[in-house]
């Protein structure tokens, strides 16, 4: 299956592509800065719960080829939020002052940049080299950051729309029982380790 | 869409008129759908004609009119007016309408008249978002009586020289320039004059993010974002947003003395 994480690496660069054309034809609508902002921050949330079922789906099915494709969703995931962030930047000018004020200001954004921030040495320790200069015991630590980073994605999603809380809080029900399956699976599955 | 020769003094706006298209595929009418666009999209459900508008509370003629005969106490007047919605957006609306002040002194309100209180149509049927609890059906808005009488307070049943389609709130809407959007209420079958202030939709659902004057103010953050900037539809980037929505030199004497950071 060698051609798994290129095929989901295309895949997830896919709505890039369709933004752009979108943006070229009109097809974005009236008021397309704020459709690429939105299609940009749900992107970077659907692929972050993406990379996070990656291990609930091992533990319940037993198949291993989630593991495999877990860091591309978790870059990808990345790649959005990076682009979310260019893009609201763009529509404020490439002010440093209209962030700030935002960021200290307004819980809906310091939530969002946060998590944005927390994504940040995840990505960069995405290497495998990575993983043997930290220890696997420290890089599993550090790399746990993105179970707050990814709640906090939600809030700021859940804070960002005027008044139909309905998607938002499908993505937190999604969330909390991936969250749960780590919970209940992970320890019964190891002592039954290995029953031969 | 032609511009008026007439000059339309306050009533018009030198700035570009936000096309057609644009003006009816991006909007919030939440019964008709909460994304931008859906309101085009299910406007068909709506039936603008028969149509009656009940008139009640402290008037001297409370009556039940069809929207045919309401419309024709009027002669039809263009209005150029800036729309700024509380989401950050606005756009320059061609409207046909009647100044609301016509029709309330013509309603002849009683001595003890304070407020008056606009209601939309409520029939999850022909407004399918309404099957949902998203927001306290039906949508419910007011204006202090002083200023629903000031001259640029608006009833609008057409745009850009056409009937007014379901997405724009047809047949009848309110349009208050110097406010945010959503005081605009659409699809109107109730207006009441009442000596208490209304309890609105939008102060029902968040009292701390939308107050019951919801006039335009730079200065006054919404609480998740600022409300310092817009973008203009149409534009990339984005412009200053001017006190009252650029009418201060006509509205701001209904406020003075008010604390406009609590009245928000």
């Amino acid at each position: 299956m060698g051609w798994l994480v290129p095929a989901v690496t295309v895949g997830g660069l896919l709505p890039v592509a369709v933004l752009i054309w979108d943006a070229y034809t009109g097809a974005l609508g009236a008021n397309p800065i704020q459709r690429a902002t939105l299609q940009t921050g749900l992107l970077t949330l659907a692929l972050l719960v993406a990379s996070l079922a990656c291990t609930p789906l091992r533990l319940l099915t037993g198949w291993t080829w989630p593991a495999r494709i877990r860091k591309a969703l978790g870059l990808l995931a990345f790649g959005y939020a990076a682009l979310h962030f260019l893009i609201y930047l763009f529509d404020h000018g490439f002010s440093l002052g209209l962030m700030l004020e935002d960021v200290l200001e307004r819980p809906f954004v310091t939530v969002g940049f946060t998590a944005l921030l927390l994504l940040v040495p995840l990505a960069l320790t995405s290497g495998r080299n990575s993983v043997k200069r930290l220890g696997f015991q420290r890089w599993t630590r550090l790399h746990q950051l993105v179970y707050l980073a990814v709640a906090l994605g939600a809030l700021h999603y859940y804070w960002g729309v005027k008044q139909d809380h309905t998607p938002p809080l499908i993505y937190a029900g999604v969330i909390a029982a991936l969250f749960a399956v780590r919970f209940l699976k992970r320890r019964p599955t190891r002592k039954k380790a290995s029953p031969t | 869409f032609v511009r008026p020769n007439r000059p339309l003094g306050p009533y018009d706006t030198k700035e570009a008129v936000t096309p057609y298209q644009q003006a009816t595929t991006y909007n919030n009418f939440y019964e008709l759908g909460t994304d931008k666009a859906d309101p085009a999209r299910n406007a068909g459900s709506l039936k603008p004609r028969p149509w009656t508008v009940k008139i009640d509370g402290e008037v001297k003629k409370p009556q039940t009119v069809d929207i045919d005969t309401l419309q024709s106490w009027f002669p039809l007047e263009d209005r150029i007016y800036r729309m700024r919605c509380v989401e950050g957006w606005s756009m320059v609306m061609p409207w046909l309408g009647f100044p609301l002040a016509g029709l309330i002194r013509r309603l002849e309100p009683t001595s003890k008249a304070k407020y008056v209180q606009f209601t939309a149509l409520l029939d999850p049927k022909q407004l399918p978002g309404q099957r949902g609890n998203v927001l306290d059906w039906p949508y419910v808005e007011g204006l202090r009586l002083d200023e629903a009488l000031h001259p640029l307070a608006f009833m609008a049943v057409g745009l850009h020289g056409k009937v007014l389609p379901g997405q724009n709130g047809a047949p009848l809407r309110l349009v208050v320039p110097w406010k945010y959007g959503f005081k605009g209420i659409k699809s109107i079958v109730k207006i009441t004059l009442t000596e208490k202030q209304p309890q609105t939709t939008w102060m029902r659902a968040a009292p701390s993010e939308y107050g019951f004057y919801a006039n335009v103010n730079p200065a006054v953050p919404h609480p998740r974002w600022s409300q310092a900037t817009e973008r203009r539809i149409g534009e990339l980037g984005r412009r200053k947003t001017l006190p009252f929505n650029g009418y201060a030199d006509e509205v701001a004497g209904l406020y003075k003395g008010m604390d406009l950071r609590k009245n928000f």
